[in-house]
């Protein structure tokens, strides 16, 4: 088997507080191959965005990874000093974030975003890197005339495309979106995701997909991976999510969605809410909620098992 | 209309208009233009649209949060405007009321969740001082919050969104309403009990007779859950179509485009959109259809002001192109 392009292993993340760490990811352990689109999924409080940041070391205090270990094509990322996480981010792995408002300079215009970040990885010429900047926003269908404007005078979308620029501008193998087009009107996230997934089948890096939308991922990942209090509950090939899934939690989620236009479906739902972080339950995370529960899901908290190939979930009655 | 009695609600050829920018002529923004529609009681309306498209502003015309520049609202046949034109009388108040997108915002952090829902009890004489305490709680029961009685004295921070989004719809079926207009009521919750709230909506319409106006971005929740989608765009009504028809009966290309730009599992993703993003121009708009930009069956005579057909009984078109009965 090839190197993954990104190798998680019992990562376990944190929060500082008053009353001691508390823990928002447990023990997470997955790859992704290179070329692949793992979809993570999980609704408010499942950890996903502590998961990302924890992972690319993003996370202020009161964050803490815990344990773990995390490498990009085999090298270990929690192990460098701040240069070396530097020189790795944007060229090994980018990060294209929820609200590119909130995460692009307001100060700077859309050309000096750019090229500040091809400058501070290489010795470019301003010229170079200016031309290197058209060619990037012309390939994620924004128009060039936009290279000298400020974030404030584009719109949503036109921001998530620059995001989504930078994160192409030094080709790296690894891309992790969170909630690329989650704040954006239906029509423009439908463009901006074809135009993601025809970069990603052009230039082949592999790709996190973090959203809370699993229906989505439904028609893209290759793998999809479902977070419920911090713990990966179930993961495998998305063809095991198209027949429903097999953790109760994943198919309490999938029946949730609405029926789409050409189906005949009757949704259901899931009682209860998502446990809080502070007081999770004991035993599964998912049984106060779960109506196929036994005894011991009150007590133990459940290990991941493999049902078959690359599919596993973390429940007891399987 | 295709009503022959009176329906409980009707808003005919409403605009509304925000001026904008300062200075010594501020431009005028047409949030709405031209809006007509009727809903009835035990009915579900869906209003649909992207940011901008003007869905908002019908849910806050009808609630007369928002005055209208022109057109009337009916109630039950009485312009309200007309009627009370000071501003809406607590018996209107009474009569249609709202739920918000944000649960976290639209409760008083400092209040339990039975102040919310005695509150009004008591101001609309629902309840007297001695049964409020008790009315509350069944309406917290009614709304799925059980015991009713053990939330009374919550506060909005011990409760999760959806439980939030539930005190908000108790407090507004306590002035027992004839109309709920609800704006985005699912769009702040977590998936897995997004259905809930839905079909909580769908359980109250049946049982108390209720309108609802459900205001969404998520056509696929509108198509489940509602009678009849209005479509609206740049502040103008583009179609309204009977909702279980919604993909076999739509025509217009917005319509279309949004029924395209919705997730559908066995979609092919790659699939090319029947037509482009954009925003409407509502500043100073030009006459003819908003959508002109945007659309690849445009011609010259989009440019000039529309009209609607009736195509079927619930359903109606604005458009140039594709209005010819077939």
């Amino acid at each position: 088997m090839t190197e993954p392009a990104l190798d998680i292993r019992s990562l376990t993340v944190g929060y500082q507080t008053e009353a001691g760490p508390l823990i928002a990811v447990h023990d997470v352990t997955v790859a992704v191959a290179p070329g692949e689109i793992l979809g993570l999924v999980g609704e408010s409080g499942s950890g996903k965005s502590t998961l990302i940041r924890g992972m690319l070391r993003l996370l202020g205090p009161p964050g803490v990874v815990v344990r773990g270990s995390v490498k990009l094509a085999g090298r270990e990322l929690m192990d460098l000093d701040e240069e070396g996480l530097r020189q790795r981010r944007w060229s090994e792995v980018s990060l294209v974030p929820q609200s590119a408002l909130n995460a692009l300079n307001p100060l700077l215009t859309v050309a000096e975003q750019i090229t500040d970040t091809l400058q501070a990885h290489g010795a470019v010429t301003t010229a170079a890197a200016l031309a290197r900047a058209v060619e990037l926003l012309t390939l994620v269908g924004l128009d060039p005339v936009n290279l000298h404007s400020y974030p404030h005078q584009l719109s949503g979308g036109m921001r998530q495309r620059v995001a989504l620029g930078l994160a192409m501008a030094l080709d790296p193998p690894l891309v992790v979106m969170d909630e690329p087009t989650t704040a954006l009107d239906v029509v423009v996230e439908r463009e901006i995701l074809q135009r993601i997934l025809t970069l990603q089948a052009e230039r082949g890096f592999a790709m996190v997909f973090v959203t809370h939308d699993v229906s989505l991922l439904l028609e893209f990942a290759t793998r999809i991976g479902v977070l419920y209090a911090g713990r990966m509950v179930e993961l495998g090939p998305v063809q095991r999510f198209r027949d429903g899934g097999a953790h109760p939690y994943t198919q309490g989620l999938l029946g949730a969605i609405p029926p789409a236009i050409d189906e005949q479906r009757e949704p259901s739902s899931i009682p209860g809410s998502p446990p809080s972080l502070a007081d999770p339950p004991t035993g599964c995370p998912f049984h106060p909620r779960c109506d196929k529960g036994r005894a011991t899901c009150r007590v133990t908290v459940p290990e991941s098992t493999h049902l078959d190939g690359e599919h596993e979930a973390a429940c007891h009655i399987l | 209309m295709p009503h022959p009695v009176t329906p409980l609600l009707e808003v005919r050829d409403l605009g509304v208009v925000f001026p904008v920018g300062g200075g010594w002529r501020p431009k005028k923004l047409h949030a709405l233009a031209g809006v007509s529609f009727a809903v009835d009681r035990g009915e579900i309306l869906a209003v649909v649209g992207e940011s901008g498209s003007g869905k908002s502003t019908i849910g806050r015309a009808v609630t007369r949060l928002v005055e209208p520049t022109s057109g009337s609202v009916l109630l039950e046949g009485v312009d309200v405007h007309a009627a009370e034109p000071r501003g809406p009388s607590r018996s209107y108040r009474r009569r249609v009321q709202m739920i918000f997108q944000d649960p976290f915002g639209s409760l008083n952090p400092v209040h339990t969740a039975g102040h919310h829902v005695i509150r009004p009890l008591r101001i609309h004489g629902k309840s007297s001082k001695e049964t409020a305490r008790r009315d509350a709680a069944a309406l917290l029961d009614l709304v799925g919050l059980r015991p009713g009685a053990d939330f009374l004295d919550k506060h909005p921070f011990a409760l999760s969104g959806g439980q939030r989004q539930r005190v908000a719809i108790a407090r507004a079926l306590a002035t027992e309403p004839d109309i709920l207009v609800a704006d985005e009521p699912t769009s702040m919750l977590d998936v897995s009990i997004r259905m809930d709230v839905l079909r909580l909506l769908d359980r109250l319409r049946r049982e108390r007779n209720l309108a609802v106006l459900l205001i969404t971005h998520d056509l696929a929740a509108a198509r489940y859950l509602s009678d009849r989608i209005l479509v609206m765009y740049g502040g103008q009504l583009m179609e309204e179509v009977p909702s279980k028809e919604l993909a076999g009966t739509a025509r217009h290309p917005y319509t279309k485009l949004l029924v395209a730009a919705a997730p559908r599992p066995n979609a092919d993703i790659h699939a090319a959109l029947p037509a482009r993003s954009g925003l409407p121009q509502n500043i100073e708009p030009l006459p003819g259809c908003p959508f002109i930009e945007r659309c690849y069956d445009g011609a010259a005579i989009c440019s000039q002001p529309l009209t609607v057909s009736q195509l079927g009984p619930n359903h109606r078109l604005r458009c140039h192109i594709h209005g010819d009965p077939r």
